[in-house]
């Protein structure tokens, strides 16, 4: 009986390991040569990072951070990642290699994202109690500058050219641009309520904002702020109040966009030059952030409520594969190497 | 003067000094509104209920200064008057006070009566008066008026959100117990209702009289231990005890007394309620930061009621650009309102009765267990809508 049940498991296994090979073959069958990069997950709930080798589609090591871990961000070689510690008010900074935190940085209270200057020297923080954007010089570790902004800052983004940070507060309803230089914001544009991600796309020409509350994406014009377009969504069977954009990425080619939805569970695709949405695709639940590998051939997804990472194909528009992470995951950053 | 004023406008000299921006095309719109308020009881039977001194205005403030920081993006600012009646004090002269300040948005936190006096008063004033804590269904429906917007969920709207759980839950056979208030009468019949609605079944009603007498004693504890099981024995076979005490006379004594061991559910237990200090999901924890750094306690339902007042006449003016109460009215009563606050959706009005659509939280003071609607309750246009009065059914002519 014993030795029946063992081979009767064996053959299961052996008939799964077949097909998630073939999948893997599919999925690679036209992304050859394939390199392997490292994915970076925070896990909301789980104060942890999951970290994803790309090539194997899987979760190798868990390394425990510090409290509520949001937004993550890696600097331009890779070689450190910025960890939002919210519940510890502070950022940590996790060495790629050692899988180990080798220091913090001064965030003000309640840091929640956070983004790279162009020439890697800055670290611009949202800090959700206070009504603040901070500048941190990485290399002296201090802050240089506090921006007041609306109340509850969330997204940051930049300019291609770097000249123009983004942020957006989710009471107030505005988009802040505020200049690189000066550090002083020149325009606030209103858009949809509770606005979430800020994007520009990459000629720089229009900057999108998600509105989670609203359920849109106002599109604006960069060079004369203001909203030009709103894109809203719609997918049969789900109420208007389910669908809450979030996470907002352009693809490098600026083609198109990908927005997550949140609780509807679906990434939309929309076609950025006619702005109307391609495609719905169905990833996890509460789908939140989102990132490229950098070959731009797969995009990353964190679901937050069903513990896992969603990949996507890019040029086929296609979920290839789903990655169980830890508790709550909600930032993601992919490495070069 | 009878009235005890008080302008909370302290705070304006130093946002406007902080003002990194020039105001909007060179003039500032000031957005004046005013509170006011009748005390509350403070006869509650646990101690953890006895309302602050700053309940409900406390929530307006802090939607004032989220306002003013808005404000300052836009050339505008938001002041707000308190006004405190005293027993026997008429609403309608608490507002020609304000009307002589430049009121023209007034938050009212007001018994259902004295809420008619106001609206009636403010009738052609120019002015939008903000319903934070009456709960009556009538004043959403036969009694329901053009100048008021219903902020805090009805009383339909509440039983509907817990029947909506309970029927999930499948405990469908509800052993009711009312108080011998009015109030407890007007939520018992609401229970009854949601009861019909959703497929559950009281099997029986008992009513507890309130003989009146303090609420609290050194030796009280000994007495509700003997009490409760007596009025709560030789019921029909039932899940959940379903209670009705809006005047804390009773409820509160429920849970861990009752003959029969069964989950107390309404005025104590699980409550269904707009807020509570417990509920931190989609963001709220943010809020309750806020609340708690500006008033040293935690945030209840008629605070954040306030703040959801405070924010839709914020939102209206920054939205318009002005501070017109008519300009205002079209904008909140339009297709283009919808006000974040922190429940998972965004919350739009009812067109046709002014009432706030809004998820309801079921708490039981420690947790929020559940958030209704409930999956599965469907509407053809929201299913916030399955909560409370809808449409085809009510008997509102707005004017």
């Amino acid at each position: 009986m014993q030795t029946a049940m063992k081979l009767s498991t064996k053959s299961v296994m052996g008939a799964l390991a077949w097909s998630a090979f073939e999948l893997h073959a599919l999925a690679f069958a036209m992304t050859s040569p394939a390199f392997a990069f490292t994915a970076y997950v925070s896990n909301e709930k789980g104060n942890s990072i999951s970290i994803i080798d790309t090539d194997k589609l899987e979760v190798t090591k868990t390394v425990p951070v510090g409290h509520r871990p949001r937004g993550i961000a890696l600097n331009k070689d890779g070689s450190e990642l910025y960890i939002c510690a919210g519940d510890d008010d502070q950022i940590q900074i996790l060495d790629t290699k050692k899988l180990a935190i080798i220091g913090t940085l001064p965030s003000g209270p309640d840091p929640e994202l956070l983004i790279l200057s162009p020439d890697g020297k800055l670290l611009y923080i949202s800090n959700e109690n206070d009504n603040l954007v901070t500048a941190i010089d990485v290399a002296t570790r201090k802050a240089v500058a506090e921006i007041p902004v609306g109340v509850e800052p969330e997204g940051m983004g930049l300019s291609p050219d770097g000249k123009v940070l983004v942020n957006t507060s989710e009471t107030t309803n505005m988009a802040h641009l505020i200049d690189t230089q000066t550090h002083k914001i020149f325009a606030n544009v209103l858009v949809d309520a509770r606005p979430r991600a800020a994007q520009y796309t990459p000629d720089g020409l229009e900057l999108w904002v998600s509105s989670e509350v609203g359920g849109t994406v106002s599109v604006i014009d960069a060079a004369n702020p203001k909203v030009k377009q709103k894109i809203a969504f719609a997918v049969p069977g789900l109420s208007k109040e389910a669908i809450q954009p979030v996470g907002l990425r352009f693809s490098p080619d600026g083609k198109r966009a990908f927005v997550a939805l949140g609780p509807a569970n679906r990434i939309a695709v929309i076609d950025t030059l006619t702005k109307k949405v391609e495609k719905y695709l169905l990833v996890g639940q509460r789908v939140w952030q989102l990132a490229f590998t950098p070959d731009a051939k797969y995009l990353y997804t964190t679901n937050g409520v069903s513990n896992d990472v969603s990949v996507i194909d890019v040029a086929n528009l296609k979920v290839v594969k789903s990655i169980p992470v830890g508790s709550f995951p909600w930032g993601v950053a992919i490495a070069d190497q | 003067m009878i009235f005890k004023h008080g302008i909370l406008a302290a705070f304006l000299g130093v946002v406007l000094a902080a003002c990194p921006l020039p105001a909007a095309a060179g003039s500032t719109i000031d957005v004046k509104a005013g509170f006011i308020r009748a005390p509350h009881v403070q006869e509650t039977l646990s101690i953890l209920d006895i309302p602050a001194a700053d309940d409900g205005i406390a929530g307006a403030k802090l939607a004032a200064e989220d306002d003013n920081t808005t404000g300052r993006f836009l050339g505008q600012t938001y002041t707000i008057e308190d006004v405190r009646l005293q027993p026997g004090d008429d609403p309608a002269a608490a507002l020609n006070g304000l009307l002589q300040h430049g009121v023209s948005f007034v938050l009212a936190d007001l018994p259902a009566a004295a809420l008619l006096t106001l609206a009636e008063a403010a009738k052609d004033k120019g002015v939008l008066i903000f319903n934070t804590s009456a709960p009556e269904d009538s004043l959403r429906e036969e009694n329901c008026r053009a100048n008021v917007f219903h902020v805090a969920p009805s009383y339909s709207m509440l039983a509907d959100g817990l029947a909506q759980y309970l029927v999930w839950k499948q405990w469908k056979r509800w052993l009711l117990f009312k108080g011998s208030h009015p109030q407890d009468e007007l939520y018992a019949e609401a229970l009854a209702r949601a009861a019909k609605k959703f497929g559950a079944k009281i099997v029986e009603e008992r009513i507890y009289e309130d003989t009146g007498g303090g609420r609290r004693s050194d030796s009280g504890s000994v007495q509700t231990q003997r009490l409760i099981p007596v009025a709560t024995q030789n019921a029909p076979a039932y899940d959940v005890l379903v209670a009705a005490d809006e005047s804390e006379v009773f409820a509160n004594y429920l849970p861990f007394r009752t003959w029969d061991p069964r989950p107390i559910v309404g005025s104590a237990g699980l409550e269904p309620l707009s807020w509570d200090g417990t509920h931190e999901q989609w963001g709220a924890i943010q809020l309750q930061n806020r609340f708690m750094k500006l008033a040293s306690r935690r945030m209840n339902a008629r605070d954040n009621n306030a703040w959801v007042a405070m924010r839709m006449i914020g939102e209206a003016a920054a939205r318009t650009g002005s501070s017109d109460p008519k300009i205002l009215r079209d904008y909140l009563t339009g297709p283009e309102f919808a006000i974040a606050a922190f429940k998972g959706q965004k919350q739009t009005l009812r067109h046709w009765n002014q009432q706030l659509r809004q998820p309801i939280l079921l708490g039981d003071g420690r947790m929020i267990v559940s958030v209704s609607p409930q999956e599965g309750f469907l509407h053809q246009t929201s299913e916030l809508d399955t909560l409370g009065f809808d449409q085809p059914e009510t008997k509102c002519k707005l004017q």
